[in-house]
């Protein structure tokens, strides 16, 4: 990780009409970092994933990615091919999981697949389901396989909103190695969106914390569960309701 | 017998020559069309819909009438001179297809979980191939579509009873011909060709369903 910043976020805003969604003062996410957002539901975690993958536009300030100009829907091909977000509730392509796996090395035009794909999938406990319908899969096994299909096509940076949130705690610990572990084969950029504490707490480089849609403190994960800035933090992470 | 055989064989392949043509052409447009309707949130896609759905139950005999003003040696497409000829069948089946095509591709792509393109845009996909995927997801309504659309070409005997005249060797097909032969009370030939009608409409949703039911890349 390097403090570089990969993304650089100033005085971010989103709204719908006259509903206020989100509204980022500042936030830069550096280069080869895990960055973990937690906030309760609707605090704009989605949201703000949303924008930095380029699928919705903000209503004012910017968002800089690897210094160039402002994200938006009209990122060029190439610069968000480098990008990926695992949404929170994936939906799979018609066919087995293997080809769902192999979807995004496909649309690349990449030739050598079959390892990569044999890879990943091994990586993540999938083999044994590779050939099985996609349609015929659990919630947690959707899920897995969506991560899978991402992690095939080595991103530079990954969104993942609530990756594990259907999982079990066996497959959560290998979901989160699994990601670790590609992250010391290769740099990659980070932005974990979970409702777990624990989660961020075990997984990220720096946590942040968004409520009501405002982002109220980011630090290094360590200093922001043992000594947090803002007394909003200190609450969240006690467990007490502060929304 | 052997007059018999060849006039068959004559009706059947001109019926699927126009037919299938008809099909193809409706096909070729209405596909585009329908993905891109489906896809689409613009404000005038209810009203599009309507007049859509509403050329599913055009009555062939106004196609063929509205052809005709058209076609005819005092219409402004004279100079086409397709007036009587298959290519003015195959106009007015392709004029009845088309709503069958865009109509039902595009319940078909609606139909698409409406997060699937823009999760398959963070893997990657250009908006050519983000189409391409939702086609191929919708691809049963898709074949539908083609298949409700030869039906409707295959079965249809108003319009090119009115614009192609039922010329014998020439613009007589299954339906024209069974119409005829039902009048100068040739019973068993109309039935015959009833059958055949009915098989080879039969042998072509073989061949989509076999289709529909294909691998294709995603």
């Amino acid at each position: 990780m390097t403090e570089v910043a990969l993304y650089r976020l100033r005085d971010l805003r989103k709204s719908h009409g006259s509903t206020f969604m989100l509204h980022v003062l500042q936030l830069d996410v550096r280069h080869g970092e895990v960055l973990g957002l937690l906030g309760p539901t609707g605090s704009g975690k989605s949201t703000l994933l949303r924008l930095l993958a380029g699928l919705e536009n903000s209503t004012g300030g910017e968002t800089c990615f690897d210094n160039s100009p402002s994200v938006s829907t009209d990122l060029p091909l190439a610069t968000r091919r480098r990008i990926t977000l695992v949404h929170q509730r994936p939906i799979l392509l018609a066919g087995s999981v293997r080809l769902n796996v192999e979807y995004g090395l496909r649309l690349r035009g990449c030739r050598d697949r079959t390892q990569k794909i044999e890879e990943v999938l091994d990586r993540l406990g999938l083999n044994k389901i590779a050939s099985q319908s996609a349609q015929t899969l659990s919630g947690g096994q959707v899920q897995l396989v969506a991560l899978a299909r991402a992690l095939v096509i080595e991103p530079d940076v990954l969104l993942l909103d609530e990756p594990t949130a259907h999982l079990d705690p066996a497959h959560v610990a290998q979901a989160e190695e699994t990601i670790c572990q590609i992250r010391q084969e290769r740099p990659m950029t980070v932005v974990w969106a979970t409702h777990n504490l624990f989660q961020a707490r075990r997984v990220a480089d720096r946590t942040a914390l968004l409520l009501n849609g405002q982002l109220v403190e980011v630090a290094r994960t360590e200093k922001f569960f043992t000594n947090p800035s803002d007394p909003r933090t200190a609450d969240f992470v006690q467990g007490q309701m502060v929304y | 017998m052997a007059l018999f055989a060849a006039d068959i064989w004559s009706i059947l392949w001109l019926s699927l020559r126009v037919s299938g043509t008809a099909v193809l052409i409706s096909s070729f447009i209405g596909i585009p069309c329908g993905v891109w309707l489906g896809l689409s949130r613009h404000r005038g896609k209810r009203l599009l819909s309507a007049v859509i759905h509403t050329g599913m139950a055009f009555p062939p005999v106004v196609v063929g009438l509205v052809l005709y003003i058209l076609l005819s040696r005092s219409g402004p497409f004279a100079f086409l001179g397709w007036m009587f000829t298959t290519e003015a069948m195959i106009a007015a089946q392709t004029t009845l297809a088309l709503p069958f095509v865009i109509g039902i591709t595009m319940s078909s792509v609606a139909a698409v979980p409406t997060e699937l393109p823009e999760q398959i845009r963070t893997l990657g996909a250009s908006e050519r191939q983000c189409r391409w995927t939702i086609l191929r997801e919708a691809r049963h309504g898709v074949f539908l579509a083609v298949a409700a659309a030869f039906g409707r070409s295959i079965s249809e005997v108003g319009a090119v009873l009115i614009i192609g005249g039922n010329i014998q060797g020439h613009t007589r097909v299954l339906t024209t011909a069974i119409v005829l032969e039902t009048g100068k009370g040739n019973f068993e030939f109309a039935l015959a060709l009833g059958g055949a009608l009915l098989l080879m409409a039969l042998l072509v949703n073989l061949v989509i369903v076999r289709l529909q039911g294909s691998r294709f890349p995603a």
